[in-house]
């Protein structure tokens, strides 16, 4: 077994902009569920929006690059009262159906084969993404021993965290607010907040918009580290991966989705390198009765959920969670 | 201690012992409000006024429509017909929030806490017109730190008035049923109402809280403002109201002054039982009252 390559897997998955992409759409989703408690399950729609903007834009319509990014800022916000106008003066559940059926639908458009001119079809666009490399200061890869970026993937991993940290302040700065405490107000109980006098429906439209527009600059930044936009990066489990981070760190912390993207992708690397390891070369560690090569990419989610179960049975208020929290829903 | 203090008589003088009577200075005027449940009607109120800074009762049977005529007026349900007024302000079609803007707030028959919210928070919240729940000022703390303050010391005193001062740090769902009503009260009364909404507030709440939350509900009255409350506790009604209001069957069916509407025949046969006046031992010793007393409740 070689411990340095998987150390390095583990390591740059969870520092690198695989982890990003995921903190990103999870702090959008803490805004939505864990502080609104509005049920979005379309996070990947406000991703693809956002990835989409930037890349038809650019690409179809020969814009500018930034005016390309302004429009892919935009974007979100136009998915998130095209959803939440029909649906947010509904119970929550109908809002879940909603964007989980609206991703799919933009998915299907994007990756459409009558659309092909617009937006690509299921081999997406490209070509958009050099002034982002061109900004690039970085003229050598980084290695600090255990973990090791390559030039470009060390400039995604620095504009990354960058974005990181302005959303998560932006999110610390609105959640110690009054505008937080409605926000919060609104998850535990609506009508109590409209008895008081608070416009209920705009408050939940506020978070819809600002919740997705994180969603939306994590597509943004998946498009600029890859350098092209496919339909299948905005799938349906991406969100239901966000939703694991935002659990497994603990929502309606602003931290919580960080560091859970940051966990789940080293438990996914990391595990999935030592089965790679196990089951790798003509003579394997483990037995091929036990596990094949091939079969190691997908028990590694078996192994996750099984860890994730394990979360909510001990610590189902996740890593950063407040127990006594837990305890009030038990009543 | 005489039920009513001087200053509230007089706001009833002169003022009819019937239903729909109109009062000397109306706070809300009600007209033809219907509201129906599939082929039940739930309120069916021709004309209802409340008195302007007295204490008000609703009380009727379960299934009266007290609370239902509660969600109609404060907007959290649609009638199929009526209009109503606050200060002249027409109601119908407002939208919750915007009622309880206009100083006519609201609690619940089932307490709503937020749970996951400390009470300090919970009172925070009540408070109006706050700079920093708007998105963009909510960003600058500076902008609505002073307010903060000002509502934080507001909160604290309402706290201590409610003897919930102990629990400023704690969830609100770790309190108990009784508790709580006095936290959704005392929230309640953050947005400074013109009038306040109480739904059963002695629910659930033990004898001792009980006359404490009177005496908190008399200087409602003293600071100017109006009560109205739905409560089956007769004791409460008795010492606190000005004014009752009888309904049955969604309609008014007996208004009046807390004495005259008891000894309504009316109100004693729909709702009150002939024996509401005698202690519960007495009417188990008695056979013959035993036997009256199983008959009222059925």
């Amino acid at each position: 077994m070689d411990f340095g390559t998987i150390i390095d897997a583990a390591f740059s998955a969870a520092l690198g902009p695989e982890a990003i992409v995921f903190a990103l759409a999870a702090i959008g989703l803490n805004i939505h569920f864990g502080y609104t408690g509005l049920l979005n399950f379309g996070q990947a729609g406000f991703m693809a929006v956002g990835a989409y903007g930037l890349a038809v834009s650019v690409v179809t319509f020969d814009l500018p690059f930034w005016l390309g990014i302004t429009i892919a800022l935009i974007a979100p916000i136009g998915l998130a009262l095209l959803l939440g106008i029909p649906t947010l003066r509904l119970r929550a559940d109908y809002l879940a159906i909603v964007t989980i059926a609206a991703a799919e639908i933009l998915r299907l458009i994007f990756g459409s084969a009558e659309m092909v001119d617009t937006f690509g079809g299921s081999n997406g666009l490209s070509g958009f993404a050099q002034p982002y490399q061109d900004l690039n200061p970085f003229s050598s890869g980084l290695d600090l021993g255990f973990v090791s970026f390559s030039r470009s993937v060390l400039w995604s991993t620095v504009v990354g965290w960058a974005l990181v940290l302005l959303c998560v302040l932006i999110t610390w700065l609105l959640m110690r607010s009054p505008w937080g405490r409605v926000l919060r107000s609104i998850r535990e109980d609506e009508d109590a907040v409209r008895s008081l006098g608070k416009n209920v429906f705009a408050y939940k439209m506020q978070a819809l918009i600002l919740g997705g527009i994180f969603g939306g600059i994590a597509g943004l930044y998946l498009a600029l580290k890859q350098a092209s936009v496919v339909p299948s990066d905005y799938s349906t489990n991406i969100t239901f991966f966000a939703y694991t981070a935002l659990l497994l760190g603990g929502a309606a912390r602003v931290w919580g989705p960080v560091i859970g993207a940051m966990i789940f992708w080293f438990l996914m690397s990391g595990i999935s390198a030592i089965l790679g390891q196990l089951t790798n070369g003509p003579d394997p560690l483990l037995p091929t009765w036990v596990l094949t090569s091939t079969e190691v990419s997908l028990v590694r989610f078996v192994l996750v959920g099984i860890g994730l179960m394990l979360l909510m049975v001990f610590r189902p208020q996740g890593i950063f969670g407040d127990r006594r929290e837990i305890a009030i829903d038990a009543r | 201690m005489p039920a009513n203090t001087t200053g509230t008589t007089s706001a009833f003088e002169g003022v009819a012992h019937e239903p729909g009577s109109p009062k000397n200075d109306p706070i809300v005027i009600g007209d033809n409000i219907v509201r129906t449940f599939g082929g039940l009607k739930a309120v069916d109120v021709a004309h209802v006024e409340i008195q302007r800074g007295a204490i008000t009762a609703l009380i009727g049977p379960n299934g009266a429509g007290k609370t239902t005529l509660f969600n109609l007026l404060t907007g959290f349900d649609v009638p199929d017909d009526g209009t109503w007024s606050f200060n002249g302000t027409p109601l119908q079609r407002k939208a919750a929030f915007k009622v309880a803007r206009l100083g006519m707030v609201r609690t619940f028959q089932l307490t709503k806490v937020l749970a996951k919210l400390t009470v300090i928070e919970n009172m925070r919240l009540g408070a109006t017109s706050q700079v920093g729940e708007n998105f963009f000022a909510a960003l600058f703390k500076p902008l609505w730190a002073k307010q903060e303050d000002d509502i934080t010391a507001r909160a604290d005193e309402l706290l201590k008035r409610f003897k919930l001062d102990a629990k400023r740090e704690d969830f609100a769902g770790s309190m108990s049923g009784g508790q709580r009503k006095l936290l959704e009260m005392a929230r309640a009364l953050m947005a400074d109402p013109e009038l306040i909404m109480l739904d059963e507030p002695m629910a659930g709440v033990n004898p001792a809280l009980k006359q404490s939350l009177l005496g908190h509900v008399k200087s409602l009255r003293d600071e100017g403002r109006t009560v109205l409350f739905v409560e089956h506790d007769m004791d409460m009604v008795r010492d606190i109201s000005d004014w009752v209001i009888v309904m049955a069957q969604g309609q008014i069916v007996a208004e009046g002054t807390p004495e005259s509407v008891m000894k309504d025949p009316r109100v004693i046969d729909a709702y009150l039982g002939a024996h509401h006046d005698v202690d519960l031992d007495e009417v188990e010793e008695s056979p013959e009252h035993l036997e009256l007393h199983g008959e009222t409740h059925d």
